[in-house]
């Protein structure tokens, strides 16, 4: 039983490989795209979550783990606090909470670009986002075995 | 503009996601969150003390200006509830500190402990619908982790029920929220008090109106919503039992409080009934309840479904004296329900059950815990000087006021079911030949009781400073029954 | 449009209540599941279905769309997604200590 799902593996295999890469580059357009645009911090979370879903169902758990190190609870509580502190940020200057602001720049090599103090605020929901889904499929997932 | 009305939930929300660093770490997770607990007490005093002196605080956040944005509006209701989820999560904190098995503080308690002040404190201290709705779930969500934390077969079988009820309620309050849309569109509780006085409350909006009543009613576990509140509350530790007790149910019962007296007071006569008989049944239901049981645990979950009953018929007699009965009444029953909780704790440390006819005899072997059970027990049951005395004193003397002498002397009765099953308690527990072990008998709660003397000597100043305390909630009270200093200073003088 | 998005959150509550009322776990989640849908769609229809264009800062237009039950409706689907996946879970584990996902049999006896 095990054999046989490991052989009709190999399709899902070759897929991933390019697949989770066109996802990753996906999740990081939708994140910058956010703010003014759809997107954003949570739909790329989700998007990335899914790519590293993704790599879990491709290839097994352990080679995985290998490849990204990462403790998703710790990735939970760091986006919490980016967010959070993006949000007091704007209090320490004496402006009400969360109260948000946008200047354009220009930057050496992307030239005119607009910045936004969403921006670290997304990161942090996008961090949250991919550490909370995570943490429950592996939930289920590291339960079976 | 204020940023201080952010900080009680800022706080907790802040130091729940720093404590889920430290998770394998106990003694730092103490520390830190028994430092954040005490200085979450002082902010809500300053806080109190600053709406006492300049009048409602309006936070815009984000600097969206009123009906658009999301508002923080603290009145003096609002800013006592605050100070009262302080109280109460700093005590059943340190409670936990002693009573907590370490698995579970590695299991992520302290983070979900905080998450769920943060939701608390968030949901008293909003000014608009749906925000109420998304810290309702912040408060809800960590209530399903910690109710089920432990994970024995019953607590999985009851917070099971516990969390598809409360996942039903949420969907009827999305639901609630689309039709007051439709009707009024907008969601801001101030705005929203505006339009539906435009509108003149009539037809949909009592239908709106109820279903309000019913959600929220089924958060404080009100008459035909109150049978999963005794289950659910009997599985998980003291700690979180007393904190559940004292705080969750009066979440439901503050937002009744606020839509019924801000948004929907212009139909009296259409509501007022409703909300008086259903309070009436609720204390018919939960003293019976609280008299035919034989568990510590049991017959205080059944004491809250009652005591939310007197509530919301203070609510529903809406005179000035009814709602500061009412925000005193809320006051007493937070005090001395964590109190109770943390008693049966206690005593389920010491005996290993809660089940009356297995204890006895408690008194001989641990006075100072009988002697404070007794006094919280006879606060509870409205016996002269304490606390409980003077609520049910100035419900009962506004319902003899506004003529509603029957739910009146109902709900004297009850007291008296209250001070029977008090009694029962005390008899079966306290008294009685002993039923545990020596080697029980000298284990030494005094540690445990810690937390419990600062609710018992509050109780007693609730009761004998009653004078001032009465007509500080006469002030709150005045407060909610004009509607018109709620809007104008969110609507008008918010952002300035 | 409205008429059949109002069909279709009929459908989506009958069948929600429908599950929700029956004894298996696994389909009282899934009834759940259906009824938050159907809230979620009430909220977006009885907010009006409109035809302006998206509230977008870049895009240029006469007319636009009322942003707020997107808004609304998008943070309750959020957090209708961690509770369906909380309460998923909790049935997981429920059904592995009881072995059994008969609500009869979970109903637990009255004295204890």
């Amino acid at each position: 039983m095990r054999k046989q799902a490991r052989a009709s593996n190999l399709m899902l295999h070759s897929i991933t490989r390019v697949v989770t890469f066109v996802l990753l580059a996906f999740s990081l357009y939708l994140f910058f795209a956010g703010h003014n645009n759809p997107g954003g911090g949570f739909i790329g979370g989700l998007m990335t979550a899914s790519a590293l879903l993704l790599m879990y169902l491709g290839f097994d758990m352990k080679s995985i783990k290998k490849a990204l190190p990462f403790n998703f609870t710790t990735m939970i509580a760091v986006g919490l606090l980016v967010a959070l502190f993006t949000g007091v940020s704007s209090m320490l200057f004496g402006y009400p909470f969360l109260s948000q602001f946008y200047e354009y720049v220009n930057l050496p090599v992307l030239g005119r670009t607009g910045l936004a103090t969403s921006l670290p605020f997304d990161l942090g929901i996008y961090l949250v986002v991919v550490g909370i889904a995570l943490t429950i499929i592996l939930a289920i997932a590291e339960d079976d075995s | 503009m204020n940023n201080l009305l952010v900080l009680p939930f800022l706080i907790p929300f802040a130091v729940g996601a720093i404590l889920i660093l430290f998770s394998k770490r106990i003694g730092t997770q103490r520390f830190l969150s028994g430092l954040t607990a005490i200085i979450m007490l002082g902010v809500s005093i300053y806080l109190l003390t600053v709406v006492r002196a300049e009048g409602i605080v309006v936070l815009e956040v984000g600097s969206w200006s009123a009906p658009f944005g999301i508002v923080l509006v603290a009145d003096l209701f609002a800013a006592i509830m605050v100070l009262m989820s302080s109280i109460v999560g700093l005590l059943c904190l340190f409670f936990a500190f002693r009573t907590i098995a370490p698995e579970r503080e590695k299991f992520y308690f302290y983070p979900f402990y905080f998450f769920l002040l943060t939701g608390v404190n968030g949901a008293f201290l909003t000014g608009d619908i749906f925000n109420l709705f998304v810290f309702f779930e912040v408060m809800l969500i960590s209530s399903y982790v910690l109710i089920v934390m432990g994970g024995t077969d019953y607590q999985l079988r009851e917070s099971l029920k516990y969390v598809v009820m409360n996942i039903f309620a949420s969907i009827l309050f999305i639901a609630t929220m689309a039709f007051t849309y439709a009707v009024t569109g907008t969601l801001n509780m101030a705005h929203l008090a505006e339009r539906v006085a435009e509108l003149e409350q009539v037809g949909v909006l009592n239908v709106i109106a109820m279903f309000y009543f019913i959600v929220f009613g089924m958060k404080g576990a009100l008459f035909p919503l109150y049978f999963w509140l005794p289950r659910s509350y009997f599985g998980p530790p003291a700690a979180v039992a007393a904190l559940f007790g004292g705080l969750l149910t009066k979440v439901g019962i503050y937002a009744i409080i606020r839509t019924f007296t801000l948004i929907f007071p212009h139909n009296l006569d259409f509501t007022q009934p409703i909300l008086i008989w259903v309070g009436a049944i609720t204390i018919v239901i939960g003293g019976l309840g609280a008299v035919s049981n034989f568990d510590f645990k049991r017959i205080l979950s059944y004491h809250i479904v009652s005591q939310v009953g007197y509530m919301v018929i203070a609510l529903g007699l809406y005179t000035s004296l009814a709602i500061a009965a009412a925000i005193y009444y809320i006051v007493h029953n937070i005090i001395v329900k964590t109190a109770l909780f943390l008693y049966a704790g206690t005593a389920q440390r010491i005996t290993g059950t809660t089940d009356l006819k297995q204890m006895g005899g408690l008194l001989k072997t641990h006075p100072l815990l009988g002697w404070m059970f007794f006094i919280t027990g006879i606060a509870i049951a409205g016996i002269p000087p304490f606390s409980g005395f003077i609520s049910k004193l100035s419900l009962v003397i506004a319902g003899f006021e506004t003529g509603q002498y029957v739910v009146s002397g109902i709900a004297l009765a009850v007291g008296m079911l209250t001070l029977f099953s008090m009694i029962k308690i005390f008899m079966y527990v306290f008294w009685g030949e002993q039923k545990h072990t020596k080697a029980q008998g000298k284990i030494k709660v005094g540690d445990l009781l810690l937390p419990a003397i600062p609710l018992v000597i509050l109780t007693t100043v609730l009761g004998v400073a009653a004078q001032p305390i009465l007509s500080f909630f006469l002030e709150a009270s005045n407060q909610l029954l004009d509607p018109s200093i709620y809007i104008d200073s969110v609507l008008k003088g918010g952002g300035a | 449009m409205e008429i059949l998005m109002s069909i279709t959150v009929g459908v989506l509550f009958t069948v929600g209540t429908y599950l929700l009322l029956t004894k298996s776990l696994l389909r009282i989640v899934l009834g759940l599941i259906l009824l938050s849908h159907g809230a979620h769609f009430l909220l977006l229809t009885m907010a009006g279905l409109q035809t302006g264009t998206p509230p977008l800062l870049n895009l240029n237009s006469e007319a636009y769309a009322d942003p707020l039950p997107q808004a609304l409706v998008l943070t309750a689907l959020v957090i209708s997604f961690g509770m369906t996946s909380f309460l998923l879970v909790l049935s997981y584990r429920t059904y592995q200590a009881f072995k059994t996902d008969d609500l009869e049999k979970l109903r637990g006896s009255a004295d204890e």
